[in-house]
Parts: C-alpha cells; sequence; structure tokens
C-alpha cells in the first residue's frame, strides 16, 4: 500500500516538472510512430500487391499446365460400348465460364440456368460426317457437358468439302477419332468419348441410355436408332441431307410420333440413295446439322423442342424452308403404339432389305458371263480387238473424268431410247463391225463408275440387240471405273 | 358433274427426278361426276405425268413406302389420306424422304 502512494506521489513530482516539455515530447513521440505506421503500411499495402502479382502468376502458370495436360492426354476410342461414369455435379460456373458462354448467358431463354443444364447434359452424335460434325461442333462450343461420337468409317479426302470437324492432317483416321481431336482443341470442358464401332441390335441400347437427345441416316441405322429411342424413352432429333434439300423431325419427344409412325414400312432399297451417288453440297448437311444443334441445345437447356410432330424441309436451291403438321403417334404404331410387336431390337439390316452404311450398293443383275473384271478389259485394250466401250454414267460425271476412247450415252437416254443416241450408238456399231475382220457380233463394254448402272444398261442393249441395233455382245465391266483407277491405272482420277 | 380443278403440285427430295426434275407443276383435273379424291389424283398422275419407272412412286392404289404426301402443307394422314376431296387451288406435295448426310 505504502510503496503505492509512494510512487503516486513521486510521479505526481515528475509531471508536475515536466509539464511543459512532456506535451512537447508527446507531440514528437507521436509524430515518430505515425510515420513508422505510414512507413508499415506502404509496406504492406507493397507486400499484399506483390502477392496478388505472383497469385495471378502462379494461376496463368496452373491454367497453361492444365491445358497442356488435358491435350497431352491421349483421347481413348472406344471400340464397344462401356458403362460410364455420371457427369460430375456443376452447380456454379467459373469465371472462365462466364466469359467463354457469356453471349449466350445474357439471353433470357438460356441464362446461367440453361447453361448449368447443358453441362449436365450428354449427347450421342450418330455418324461424325457431313451433319455429324456442324451438330457437334456447336454443341461442344455451347458448352454441353458429354458427346458421344460414333462413326466407323475413315477420314475420306471426299469427306472433307462438308465434313468441317477433319482435315488433311486426320485423314485415314478414325472419323470418330478425328471429331474428338477437333471438338478438345475447340473446347476442352467437354468430354468427349470417340465410339470406332457399327451400331447394331446387339449394341445400341445399351449405348442409347446412357445418352439423352440424340441424332442419325442410312435406312437400317434410322430404324434402329428410332426403336432403341422409344425402348429407351430418349428423344431423336433426326436430320438428313442430300442434294440441295435437307429435312429435319424431332421423333418420340413429349408424346410425338415416332420415325414409324410416320414410315412403318422402309423404302424400296432401289429407291434410296446416298450422298456419293446423288452427291451434296457441303452447306447443306451443314445447315441442317446446326438446326439439330439448336433443338437439341433447346431441349437439353430445358427449353421446349417445337419440332416434334413438325417436319421441317429445306430447298437450298431456291432457299425456301417449309414447317409441315404431320401425323400424331400411332395408336398402331409397331413400336411406340398401344399394342407393340417391336419390344427388343432386331437385326436391321433385313427388315430394310439393305446395308447399314452410306457405301454404295453392290448389284447382281447379270450373270458371270455377261461381265469381265477391269484386268480382261485391260488385256482386250492390249490385244487391239476393235470393240465400243460404252460409258453411261450421267454427262456431269463424264465430265469429272473419261477414258478418252470411250463413248458416253448416259444410262437415262438409254433407258428413254432418246432418238439421237440410239442413232450415235447404231452408227458407231456399224464403224465397229467394219473394222471387225470376222462376221461375229460387235463387242461392247458397258462401263459406269461401280459396276451398277453398267449392268442396267447391258440389260436395255440386250433388249435392243437384233431389233433396235445390230446383233451385239453386251458385257459389262465390273467395278467400273474406280476398279480401273485402284486396279490398272492409278493416275486416273476417284471421286 | 363437278368442275374442273386446278392443283398445284410439288415434287421433292428426289421425287421430282421421276417427273423430268420438275419441282413445280399447275395441273388441271377433267370435270368428272364425282368429286376428285387423292385416290383418283394417283391415277391420274400416273396416266398423265409419269414416263417411267412407275413403281418408283406409286405401288397398288397408294404411293411407295418412303414418301410423305402433304395436302396443303399438312400430312395427309390428317386430312383422310386417299379418301381426301380434292378442292380448286389446292397444294399437294410428294416428298420422298432423304437419306444423306
Amino acid at each position: 500500500m505504502t510503496q503505492c502512494s509512494a510512487h503516486t506521489r513521486g510521479s505526481t513530482v515528475f509531471s508536475r516538472k515536466f509539464r511543459f516539455c512532456g506535451s512537447l515530447l508527446y507531440a514528437y513521440i507521436t509524430a515518430f510512430v505515425h510515420g513508422i505506421a505510414t512507413i508499415m503500411e506502404q509496406e504492406v499495402f507493397k507486400l499484399k500487391q506483390q502477392l496478388v502479382e505472383r497469385e495471378r502468376e502462379i494461376s496463368v502458370l496452373k491454367d497453361t499446365l492444365a491445358q497442356l495436360q488435358t491435350s497431352n492426354i491421349s483421347i481413348e476410342l472406344q471400340e464397344e460400348v462401356t458403362a460410364l461414369a455420371p457427369l460430375k455435379e456443376k452447380v456454379m460456373l467459373s469465371n472462365e465460364d462466364v466469359m467463354r458462354y457469356s453471349r449466350q448467358l445474357v439471353l433470357p431463354e438460356f441464362g446461367v440456368k440453361g447453361q448449368l443444364k447443358l453441362s449436365q447434359a450428354s449427347v450421342l452424335v450418330v455418324g461424325c460426317g457431313g451433319l455429324g460434325c456442324p451438330l457437334a461442333q456447336y454443341l461442344a462450343a455451347a458448352g454441353i457437358g458429354r458427346l458421344g461420337l460414333l462413326d466407323y468409317d475413315e477420314v475420306e479426302l471426299s469427306n472433307l468439302h462438308r465434313q468441317v470437324l477433319h482435315g488433311e492432317q486426320t485423314r485415314g483416321q478414325p472419323k470418330a477419332l478425328s471429331a474428338a481431336q477437333a471438338i478438345r482443341r475447340l473446347n476442352p470442358a467437354v468430354e468427349c468419348i470417340p465410339y470406332h464401332l457399327r451400331l447394331s441390335h446387339e449394341n445400341a441400347l445399351q449405348l442409347i441410355q446412357q445418352y439423352p437427345p440424340y441424332c442419325s441416316d442410312n435406312v437400317p441405322t434410322r430404324y434402329l436408332v428410332n426403336d432403341a429411342c422409344v425402348l429407351a424413352g430418349k428423344p431423336l432429333v433426326s436430320a438428313s441431307a442430300l442434294r440441295m434439300e435437307g429435312q429435319l423431325t424431332v421423333y418420340n419427344y413429349e408424346g410425338g410420333p415416332c420415325y414409324r409412325c410416320l414410315y412403318p414400312v422402309p423404302p424400296p432399297p432401289e429407291t434410296v440413295t446416298n450422298c456419293s451417288d446423288g452427291g451434296v453440297l457441303g452447306v447443306v448437311p451443314g445447315i441442317m446439322g446446326c438446326f439439330q444443334a439448336l433443338e437439341v441445345l433447346k431441349i437439353a437447356s430445358g427449353q421446349a423442342s417445337s419440332c416434334s410432330q413438325q417436319l421441317l424441309t429445306f430447298d437450298a436451291q431456291d432457299v425456301r424452308f417449309r414447317s409441315i403438321r404431320l401425323r400424331p403417334r400411332q395408336a398402331g404404331c409397331a413400336v411406340c403404339g398401344e399394342k407393340p410387336t417391336v419390344t427388343a431390337l432386331k437385326d436391321y439390316e433385313t427388315f430394310c432389305g439393305t446395308s447399314a452404311t452410306d457405301k454404295c450398293r453392290r448389284l447382281c443383275l447379270l450373270s458371270k458371263e455377261q461381265r469381265i473384271s477391269v484386268q480382261e478389259y485391260k488385256e482386250i485394250l492390249g490385244g487391239g480387238t476393235p470393240h465400243l466401250l460404252l460409258d453411261v454414267r450421267p454427262l456431269v460425271e463424264v465430265d469429272i473424268c473419261h477414258l478418252p476412247f470411250s463413248l458416253s450415252i448416259p444410262l437415262a437416254s438409254l433407258e428413254d431410247r432418246k432418238t439421237e443416241d440410239v442413232q450415235l450408238l447404231k452408227e458407231r456399231i456399224v464403224e465397229t463391225k467394219q473394222q471387225l475382220k470376222s462376221e461375229s457380233c460387235v463387242p461392247v463394254y458397258a462401263i459406269c463408275k461401280t459396276g451398277n448402272d453398267s449392268q442396267k444398261a447391258v440389260q436395255i442393249l440386250q433388249q435392243m440387240a437384233g431389233s433396235e441395233l445390230e446383233p451385239i455382245s453386251a458385257k459389262d465391266v465390273k467395278g467400273g471405273l474406280m476398279a480401273w483407277a485402284q486396279k490398272i491405272d492409278p493416275s486416273f482420277p476417284q471421286y | 358433274m363437278a368442275a374442273p380443278i386446278t392443283l398445284h403440285l410439288e415434287f421433292g427430295g428426289g421425287a421430282e427426278l421421276l417427273f423430268e426434275g420438275v419441282k413445280d407443276h399447275q395441273v388441271t383435273l377433267p370435270s368428272q361426276s364425282q368429286p376428285w379424291d387423292m385416290k383418283q389424283l394417283l391415277v391420274w398422275i400416273r396416266a398423265n405425268m409419269l414416263k417411267e419407272r412407275p413403281e418408283l412412286f406409286v405401288q397398288g392404289d397408294t404411293v411407295r413406302p418412303g414418301i410423305l404426301v402433304l395436302i396443303n402443307d399438312a400430312d395427309w394422314e390428317l386430312m383422310g389420306e386417299l379418301t381426301y376431296e380434292l378442292q380448286d387451288r389446292d397444294t399437294v406435295v410428294f416428298i420422298s424422304t432423304l437419306h444423306g448426310g
């Protein structure tokens, strides 16, 4: 207690003595401390700034590393259907997502909700061709979660005018892989699964069950995919394009009809034309593939598609779109009707009477004796026997390439017995007969691109021989000019 | 007697190739005692417009599988198919389904 009061007294004396000086000192000290504080604040600020700078550098380095790592992971080509892990749930968008998708995020119809839904969606693209390329490209660009890319073909030079995901560098590679690589470069966030396999009744259902909305082309594949979609309860966004025309419908969607409701019976195989026979201007499947992408995006982001029970047709020649109201779901439909007879997938190639490939069909109309191979024709040429080589392709194809000594009369003109063409043929047969030393029939060899039309031509020539024409011996060249190019003359163009 | 009727016929998706590549046709069907229906129109097209290979267009008394018929921009199934009674200035479209890509 005492000590304490003495101390108190002492300090009173002290403070009294230095009252004046003390206040001065206090001012100095305050200023000094304040100075230190300012310096420290500046130092802290500087350090904080440096940290922000370093953090930014680290994040840039991390991004670069991640990009390098994803582009280095080799894309695994699937040769069979395997079970897929569910997509990781995404609850919010990253800053990069916001920037990448900003132009669609500001659309009220789409928005963050639509973007998040899209990131959870899986789509199977059946065929990475003229339709599949733009479709996959736009779905990936828009941020779809998972893309299954299915194709059994390899990239060929004649694909590149319309199948815009493939390039010179990927010629000869499986199309599914080539497309997956292009998608990876475009948007590495999209999970790409390339399937190098033929869709069949054995694997289709397992595959389609893993993917909601969905897309397709040849006749058996269409029925197969349609039936699998009905059995798996998935919508089918289907488009096609040929020559200068395109068609689009969403099947099996919200109670609408399926493909079979519209086409219960497959078309006769001879009435079906593919791109390699009929031709197609690349931008036409490009436009139709974009329409498919549009409908898939609407369905996957939670908006409705308005293409159910509607057929959109596009005439690229007249630039005319037409939207056609279709019949509703048919109660008597074999797969989606009230009493379905198709309850499991079956052999669709037999059902359609044609193979599930876009390669040309091989007809067999003539007997062995009525056909010669390209090697045999080469020997005939070398032997110098007078004969007539009749090129029966359409003139547009003759303009692409032809053998210089051939006579060109298109199959259609032969079928129509066009007067001037029949006259020309007669004259050339007479000329050839004069060159022949013996009295034997003039040999006429019909040739076309791959050896289908040439057989039909031989049948017509045989009908005409002896009546409309002099007696002739008509045969066709098996495999046509493409076989000639592959086996005899590699400098002859292939198309 | 029903008066003659004028129809706009269109062929697409490759079906026009059976009609010399011409997509649009204006045709006049002559007057007859009964009104014209789709079944009779198909018979008339076969007799008057199809030159070659009619089996690529008609089979039996209807169109071959793979051809979609539209009456005034609606699937003919909604309109009564073969029994639809044609009206003057109707548009009838025949579209072959495409299988390319």
